[in-house]
């Protein structure tokens, strides 16, 4: 909401500068956006009356214009189009400072010119360039125009909180503010209304728990053309409202000034009396914003005879408005509740300040008093005559009192309260209570929704009091040790680790592109967004290769050429009872094995770097990787990474056809892994270490290209008689001298006893079975 | 015996002009051989009468001694200079990079969350998680934020299609699934990603929040501030950092406040607290006569762009390489 500070100033005038004034509304918890001045600084400006009007000697466009500026007439040249004898004007003296510019005494176009008359734009006030600001009729000559046009006063923009409808006007700003710092308020003026017709319209109030109170008064010869007076439109201007008409910038004042949403209608539109009902199915209206709404029998109406008139507490239909024709008015005041109201006009798509202030509740006890102070102006300003209010309740909301007992707000807040303070600031509040020693029992005001409970009230003092007079207390607890898990691979031991490998850590969105879904993971109905921010987001990811490949993606388009990226993050899917959310590590290698340095051959990263990345990242378990087939990773460089046995996740190159689909120039290596599937490792535990002499020996084997390493180490290791104390390949060969279906495989063997240096007949019979054994099983053919 | 001197001196004017080790060994013959001069000199020693042999004889080895140390001297360093040259063949330009691979770096935002999480550690917060599907109940419900509560309309949710689930708005739902499991006293933090219908420069439709909650028996409001305030001066390492506590509204909170802080000039925004609601402890069955205590949100996002001066949120989540590798 934003409003004017001297408004305010006229309601409570606290003596603050205007910065301490907002201090008060923040620390009150009106969220302050915004102090904005109502006009920039500019100085020597008065109101001038045009005296004379000629046309300039050599210039069609100009005039000459004699302007009476209360001490003497001077000449000033002038383009606008609305000059007019007579015409009371902003004259900008000669060494008058304006935004961005300073007045001369000149020549323009052969004439002296001892000033300039300014329209709007000029003075920064508005964007209105076309001509000239009318000053009132009465502005007194030579009078400086920032006093005659208020313009020393600052816009204010709060944003109460949800729970503080009743700070969404004048009234209920200026009771904060009254509360805040103890400063009387002025009372509003008195509306006092004489009632010189007797005409009262019928209520049937046939939605009783939606509209507890129904008033309204009918305004019989309005003048609908009169014109609103100037200060009440810049009232409603610097609360960011165009003035419509009279009758409707009533309704929206004193909306601005007590809270109270007002409906005007046309009683030449209204059949019969008025009915508040919930619509009927399908029932249709056009609201004045244009909009055909569909109603439903959740949506209350405010209805005549045959037909729904306005969507209450909402907007008002477009028929039954007030327009230029209209003599004859019916005024409503009504209290809809907050619950009728809440989510409907989001719902239907649209908001109004109407429905924003009744679904945060207004003051049900002032209903008339809101309808009294529209018909006062109305009245004045248009004419007319008024009869009775008419008005139709039914149960209004509960206001039972709450306790608050002084030790446990003491308890709560951590500070000391003495009974006085208590009182005195729930008079400061304007709330009815009762104190019993050290309870006080606090009867609601009408205004307050949010008033139920204890804690409610422990709030309320300690805001008005002063949240930063609580003092802050030193950092406490328990001493406690908390536990460190020593087996668990913690998120922070896997980052650490990726990052030692040079894997760049990224955070992507968890909602991804659709088609992601489909090419990587064959997911064709993933779990979607009812309401994504864009088509691009709307899936909700089951693996993190889309994200990593577009982050590569986006990488390779600025200029990188090495990119090594990795996120921990949640991927999602369906489930028999909702969905599974899996924590996973996800990974991606593209470019060099190496970054490009000096003295090293160039070469691009492969499958066994990054698996020897991956042995690192789980580093201690017992991790096996076999082949497994993926969509998105080549069916022959893909595997499942087991760890103590259980399947965990997958290593690969990502699959040529995703790799050319998504234009990436060369191979990318990318990994998966489920971290909930990763449990504690056991503890390391110490073992017994042989302190013999170990022997190397090398085997060389051609086998079948299917001979997987690890199948001949463990054929090996079981034709071993305990002497072999490590086994490793060291070289792969294919080619020149090998059959191309083969391959040569060399192992290193390293033999120990645990008890003595073994002599060369043990070492030769070891090698001799280990040799055996690769010849039997996969008819290997020993290579010298 | 002038023959000797000469010798000795020719001998050690010889050595030290020598600067090869092989040459050295060759000169060496030509004094000390078998047929070498000094060697010669001696084999006339014969001729000497006996009585004047004693002293000769001295002499002589006097004379041997101090060749061989002048030998021992000029190879040790005919060896020290080959040696230098050596070295300083082998110099190396330091200056060029090491080989290898190198190492990258952490999301800055992870950054600040091990921070958070290492801060609060200190004083016995442990670490809880939740999902990120969440339902209506645990979100909005079980937080007091009953259905068509205008405090609904601060969060703006996405809604999954099953018309049913919604992504976490906050982290708070973690709060409540903590409380669930566990009896007070508790103390936690729980990080993670949320999420809400917003983007601009300004807001993301994800982003980072850090929960704590800290419930026990006299935990007051005065506790939260004092709290979070040496919190903030921990994390930015600034005893002068000024932080405000100002009244706000949240729905699982009473009383509730919005937390700013300033380095001196004006005033940011970077989280939510108050006092547990009494109807959020009641949710999860927790005597709020007994206990009591607070939460607070916090933005990682935003501490990340202060601590570090980055000026665009929109950058975490780029994941381009040149932001991120600043922070390595």
């Amino acid at each position: 909401m934003k409003f004017s500070e001297n408004w305010l100033r006229t309601i409570v005038d606290p003596p603050l500068t205007s910065a301490a004034l907002a201090d008060v509304l923040m620390m009150c918890g009106l969220d302050v956006e915004a102090v904005e001045s109502a006009a920039p600084a500019f100085e020597r400006v008065i109101a001038g009356e045009i005296t004379g009007i000629s046309k300039h000697p050599s210039a069609d466009r100009l005039q000459v214009c004699q302007v009476n500026n209360g001490r003497e007439t001077v000449t000033v040249v002038c383009g606008a189009p609305n000059v007019a004898v007579g015409m009371r004007v902003a004259l900008a003296e000669v060494g008058a400072k304006l935004p961005g510019m300073e007045i001369k005494q000149a020549k323009v176009r052969g004439v002296e010119s001892s000033g300039m008359l300014c329209s709007a734009k000029e003075l920064g006030i508005a964007d209105d360039a076309a001509g000239l600001i009318a000053l009132p009729a009465d502005a007194p000559l030579g009078e400086n125009i920032r006093k005659i046009l208020e313009l020393d006063d600052q816009l204010i923009t709060i944003k109460p909180t949800p729970n503080r409808g009743d700070c969404l006007s004048m009234l209920g700003i200026a009771r904060e503010v009254a509360a805040m710092t103890g400063c009387a308020m002025r009372p509003l003026p008195a509306a006092a209304v004489a009632e010189k017709i007797n005409e009262r319209i019928e209520i049937a109030l046939e939605a009783g728990d939606a509209c507890p109170r129904y008033t309204a008064r009918i305004v019989r010869g309005v003048n609908a053309l009169a014109k609103s007076p100037r200060w009440l439109v810049e009232r409603l201007e610097r609360s960011g409202l165009r003035s419509i008409s009279a009758v409707v910038d009533v309704t929206n004042y004193v909306m601005l000034e007590l809270g109270q949403p007002l409906h005007a209608f046309d009683c030449a539109q209204v059949d019969g009396g008025i009915r508040v009902r919930m619509a009927n199915p399908g029932e249709r209206l056009k609201v004045l914003n244009g909009q055909e709404l569909t109603l439903d029998p959740s949506c209350l109406v405010i209805a005549d005879q045959k037909k729904a008139l306005a969507l209450a507490g909402i907007m008002g239909g477009a028929a039954s408005g007030v327009t230029d024709t209209t003599r004859d008015v019916l005024l409503e005041s009504a209290f809809f509740a907050p619950a009728a109201i809440a989510g409907k006009a989001r719902a239907l798509g649209f908001a109004s300040d109407s429905s924003y202030r009744f679904e945060r509740g207004v003051d049900f006890a002032a209903t008339v008093k809101a309808l009294d102070r529209a018909a006062q102006l109305i009245l004045e300003m248009c004419g007319g005559q008024t009869g009775p209010v008419a008005e139709a309740c039914t149960t209004l909301p509960l206001r039972s009192q709450v306790r608050l007992r002084r030790a446990r707000a003491e308890h709560v807040l951590g500070i000391a309260l003495s009974g006085p303070d208590i009182a005195e600031i729930f008079r400061r509040l304007g709330y009815v209570f009762e104190q019993r020693s050290d309870e006080f029992l606090v009867t609601p005001p009408a205004y307050r929704f949010d008033l139920a409970i204890e804690e409610d009230l422990i709030e309320e003092v300690a805001r008005v009091r002063g949240y930063d007079r609580i003092p802050e207390g030193k950092p406490r607890g328990p001493a406690v040790i908390l536990p460190a898990l020593e087996t668990r691979l913690s998120d922070r031991l896997l980052r650490a680790r990726l990052v030692t490998r040079d894997y760049q850590e990224i955070v992507s969105y968890s909602f991804v592109d659709k088609s992601w879904e489909a090419d990587f993971c064959g997911n064709e109905s993933p779990v979607m967004l009812a309401n994504p921010i864009a088509a691009h987001m709307s899936a909700m990811r089951s693996s993190l290769f889309g994200s990593l490949v577009d982050c590569l993606k986006l990488n390779l388009s600025r200029q990188q050429e090495r990119v090594r990226l990795f996120e921990i993050g949640c991927c999602y899917e369906r489930a028999a009872a909702g969905y599974t959310q899996r924590r996973m590590i996800g990974g991606l290698a593209y470019g060099g094995a190496v970054g490009e340095q000096w003295g090293a051959a160039k070469r691009r990263v492969d499958f066994y770097d990054v698996k020897s990345d991956l042995e690192a990242l789980l580093g201690g378990r017992n991790a096996r990787f076999e082949p497994v087939q993926r969509l998105s990773l080549h069916p022959g460089r893909a595997a499942g990474i087991h760890v103590d046995g259980r399947f965990c996740g997958v290593l690969g190159q990502l699959h040529p056809a995703l790799q050319q689909k998504y234009d990436i120039p060369y191979e990318t290596i990318c990994f998966e892994i489920n971290l909930d599937s990763l449990s504690n490792s056991s503890l390391l535990q110490f073992q017994e270490f042989s302190r013999q002499p170990v022997v190397r020996r090398d085997i060389a084997v051609e086998v079948a290209e299917a001979a997987s390493a690890e199948a001949m180490m463990a054929t090996m290791k079981k034709a071993a008689t305990g002497l072999v104390c490590d086994l490793a390949p060291f070289d792969v060969y294919r080619g020149k001298g090998i059959d191309s279906d083969k391959k040569s495989v060399a192992f290193r063997v390293l033999l120990q006893d645990t008890s003595k240096t073994l002599t060369d007949a043990e070492v030769e019979a070891e090698m001799g079975r280990l040799i055996h054994a690769l010849q039997e099983e996969f008819q290997a053919r020993l290579r010298k | 015996m002038d023959k000797l001197e000469e010798i000795i001196r020719e001998a050690l004017s010889l050595f030290a002009s020598i600067d090869d080790a092989v040459e050295l060994e060759q000169v060496k013959a030509r004094f000390l051989g078998k047929s070498g001069a000094l060697t010669d000199l001696q084999k006339g020693l014969g001729r000497v009468p006996a009585e004047e042999r004693p002293a000769m004889g001295v002499k002589f080895n006097a004379a041997k001694e101090q060749l061989e140390a002048a030998l021992t001297a000029r190879r040790d360093a005919i060896q020290r200079k080959k040696l230098e040259a050596q070295l300083a063949q082998e110099a190396l330009d330091v200056t060029l990079p090491g080989r290898g691979t190198g190492s990258a770096g952490l999301h800055p935002v992870t950054r600040t969350l091990e921070r958070i999480e290492d801060l609060f550690h200190s004083l016995g917060f442990e670490v809880a998680t939740g999902p990120e599907i969440e339902t209506d109940f645990y979100n909005f419900t079980a937080l007091n934020q009953p259905e068509n509560h205008p405090a609904r309309s601060m969060h703006d949710t996405f809604y999954l299609d099953d018309g049913k689930h919604l992504l976490r708005t906050h982290t708070s739902p973690i709060q409540i699934r903590y409380m669930e499991k566990h009896r007070p006293p508790l103390r936690i933090i729980a990080p993670g990603r949320v999420y809400r219908v917003d983007s601009d420069a300004t807001h993301s439709p994800m982003f980072h929040q850090v929960e704590g909650l800290w419930i026990d028996d006299s935990v007051t409001f005065a506790d939260l501030k004092g709290l979070i305030a040496e919190f903030l001066r921990r994390f930015f390492e600034r005893d002068d950092l000024k932080v405000r506590f100002r009244p706000s509204f949240f729905p699982f909170t009473e009383p509730s406040a919005e937390i700013d802080m300033s380095f001196g000039d004006g005033w940011l925004e970077i989280g939510g607290c108050g006092m547990v609601h009494p109807q959020v402890l009641k949710n999860v069955n927790i005597d709020s006569e007994a206990f009591q205590g607070f939460a607070f949100g916090l933005g990682p996002d935003r501490l990340t762009m202060l601590r570090y001066g980055v000026n665009d949120l929109r950058l975490f989540f780029e994941n381009d390489l040149r932001f991120l590798k600043q922070f390595n």
